[in-house]
């Protein structure tokens, strides 16, 4: 019922105006890929430099808090960059992303990369002081980061294969 | 041997035929590829803006590029190998599209960016090393690798779209 319901959406949402305008501009689609995978660029690149200084990989000589207060916050302005662009592509092509279970799969992965970036942010900023001695939080934060890590490139490969997968 | 004798060796090899063949092995290839130019693009952003004096202008040059770009060459080495793995797979059809050649270029010219800047430009890096407002060459040089880096993932995804391979 849902799959019909999403299709019946997607041929809706394909016969308006938008998505006729982005259907027959074949520029629109590439333009908006690119900067949807330059916004990735950002957020991912962003915690990923975060997470490696969590296992002290990269700029040791800074406290963490220092690092996250870097890097993360750049990322809810472009994930808001991310959710325009990702939504004109869907927009174009709804069938490609909303018949698709990549996509929600992609989605899945999304949340849970929100929610464990967020949760970061606040517990690293919570006690600024006590980062590089406590091992326990040392631990907790390096699976915490493996994590961010593991979820960032599932999306970027979910991303990516959600053009192998669109139905025909 | 000549340019041309090398890239249909390659592309006759049987690790090429097992990229086009196997459903899996490209897309998995393209994924690693996409993941690295993320890393690399966004790591350089950094030091581009440090460059600008737009961020981490608190810390010196020395220290963000020493901070960044491991992770940015060790991206650009795993971006390298997964793009020279899809090329292999259909050498004369790349080198046959306009992106493509566009793209190598700009890469190319990228790398030129970075070379000048530090063996030119930054010769006399410790005399500006701290400053929030960095001389013009350094800022040029910040600006145009930011434009590059767009070009460079514009042109990219713009192979996908033209190359018809299959």
């Amino acid at each position: 019922m849902i799959d019909a319901a999403l299709s019946e959406f997607s041929k809706w949402l394909a016969a308006t105006p938008l998505s006729h305008a982005i259907q027959t501009t074949g520029w629109i689609i590439p333009t908006v890929q690119t900067i949807h995978i330059l916004s990735v660029a950002v957020v991912f690149s962003s915690a990923t430099l975060v997470n490696l200084r969590i296992w002290r990989l990269l700029q040791r000589d800074a406290p963490l808090p220092e690092i996250a207060r870097r890097f993360l916050p750049a990322i809810w302005p472009v994930l808001l960059v991310l959710l325009i662009t990702g939504s004109l592509l869907i927009i174009g092509e709804p069938r490609r992303s909303l018949v698709n279970s990549t996509f929600y799969l992609k989605m899945a992965l999304l949340a849970f990369a929100i929610v464990l970036t967020a949760g970061l942010q606040r517990w690293i900023s919570s006690s600024p002081n006590s980062w590089d001695g406590d091992r326990r939080r040392q631990m907790t934060g390096r699976v915490a980061a493996t994590l961010s890590i593991l979820v960032w490139c599932g999306i970027v490969f979910a991303g990516r294969w959600i053009a192998y997968t669109q139905a025909g | 041997m000549q340019l041309h004798d090398l890239v249909s060796w390659f592309e006759d090899s049987g690790l090429a035929d097992n990229i086009r063949e196997n459903d899996l092995l490209f897309p998995l290839i393209e994924s690693v590829h996409v993941a690295s130019i993320c890393l690399v693009v966004g790591s350089i952003l950094v030091v581009d803006l440090r460059l600008l004096g737009l961020a981490s202008i608190e810390r010196s040059v020395s220290r963000v590029t020493s901070g960044i770009l491991p992770l940015t060459w060790s991206a650009f080495a795993v971006a390298v190998a997964s793009g020279g793995l899809m090329f292999i797979s259909n050498a004369t059809k790349y080198l046959a599209n306009g992106f493509f050649v566009a793209k190598l270029f700009l890469l190319l010219a990228a790398g030129l960016n970075m070379v000048i800047f530090h063996a030119i430009s930054a010769r006399d890096l410790p005399r500006w090393d701290d400053e929030s407002r960095l001389p013009r060459a350094a800022r040029l040089a910040g600006g145009l690798s930011i434009l590059l880096w767009i070009s460079v993932v514009a042109c990219g995804r713009w192979v996908g779209f033209t190359m018809k391979i299959g």
